[in-house]
């Protein structure tokens, strides 16, 4: 089945961080999406030159006809300084998708889950997450995030919401680049000893999904699969910040 | 292609590389499915591996996606307002679903 263009309309955009924001797009002939998986946003100027990007879907799949992505603003990019001055709810864009077999995790699946994410990384894991709190809130799972600065942790407060269920979801953050006066959370990069105390309550039945720069999608890989992982159940998806 | 770019300009920790998951929706529109959870052979070294597993280096005209393996060009794409060159010699074969493109 060959994938097509679709014509989504634009909902609501609110913003998630001074240089991040989230789009909803509606679908109304989506085929439905897997956590994980990605979309192709397409545009076309006036003149025929077209643009394409690869955009991991932020939303869970229990919501029909519609989509979230959440883009990084990126300067001097070709779609994202638009995406975040231009477009306004009502206007019409090219999608294609969903796209990706191999970064999914679906409640079918199981747990218990490991989720590691850099920056924008966190996207196709908030579907995960969205997905699980809606249709598996019973399996055990974890995320680890690193972030630059608190300012720039994206979905921060839905992440503390569904925490605060404790039904078996917990976030554990870092903070690299700086960190607000009284943080308990962790103040570096994603380490070896860091990834043991986000496994250690899960074991090694666990399912890993990392999601970031390739740096430190390496050092989650790698870190992993030496702390007893099989490496077919650590997946990983190395990106830029603007989505897949 | 330019989004990647800026961005390793910004961080020194980014290479140019992604995976092959991120040019899906290309290799869809090239080989009629979504081949990202499909297997493929590397004509090189001969290893087996999930095609979205693969390496994409995006900074030139076109896509060159390379076996994580041995880093030799597995496949390349460049599209053009007219069409699109697919240069597979590379791979050995490649599993094509013939439906749920979804995997």
């Amino acid at each position: 089945m060959a994938i097509g263009w679709q014509l989504a309309t634009v909902g609501s955009i609110h913003d998630e961080t001074p240089t991040v924001r989230t789009f909803t797009l509606g679908l109304p002939g989506w085929s439905g999406h897997r956590p994980g998986q990605h979309l192709d946003l397409r545009l076309t100027a006036e003149d025929g030159y077209s643009v394409e990007r690869s955009y991991s879907i932020a939303s869970e799949p229990e919501r029909p006809g519609e989509v979230d992505i959440t883009v990084e603003r990126i300067e001097g990019g070709e779609i994202s300084p638009f995406l975040h001055e231009v477009v306004v709810p009502g206007d019409r864009l090219e999608v294609r998708g969903p796209i990706g077999g191999y970064f999914v995790w679906e409640a079918a699946l199981g747990g218990p889950l490991l989720l590691v994410a850099g920056g924008s990384g966190v996207v196709p894991l908030m579907a995960m997450v969205r997905h699980r709190a809606r249709s598996a809130p019973s399996v055990p799972t974890r995320l680890l995030f690193s972030s630059r600065t608190f300012d720039e942790i994206i979905y921060r407060d839905e992440l503390d919401g569904l925490a605060s269920a404790r039904n078996g979801f917990e976030v554990l953050h870092t903070l690299t680049r700086g960190q607000p006066p009284g943080w308990t959370g962790y103040s570096r990069r994603i380490d070896e000893a860091m990834l043991a105390e986000a496994l250690e309550p899960l074991g090694a039945e666990a399912r890993a999904y990392a999601c970031g720069p390739t740096a430190l999608v390496e050092v989650v890989a790698n870190g992993l699969v030496r702390l007893g992982l099989p490496p077919d159940r650590v997946r990983t998806e190395r990106f830029g910040p603007t989505g897949t | 292609m330019e989004e990647r770019i800026a961005l390793m300009r910004d961080d020194p920790a980014v290479d140019l590389t992604v995976d092959a998951n991120a040019v899906g929706g290309m290799l869809a529109a090239v080989f009629g499915a979504d081949v990202t959870a499909s297997p493929s052979q590397c004509a090189t070294c001969r290893t087996v591996s999930m095609v979205g597993t693969m390496r994409v280096y995006m900074r030139g005209p076109g896509v060159v996606v390379r076996c994580p393996a041995c880093a030799e060009v597995v496949l390349r794409i460049v599209q053009t307002p007219e069409a699109t060159l697919v240069d597979v010699s590379g791979a050995s074969w490649i599993r094509i679903p013939r439906q749920a493109a979804t995997g």
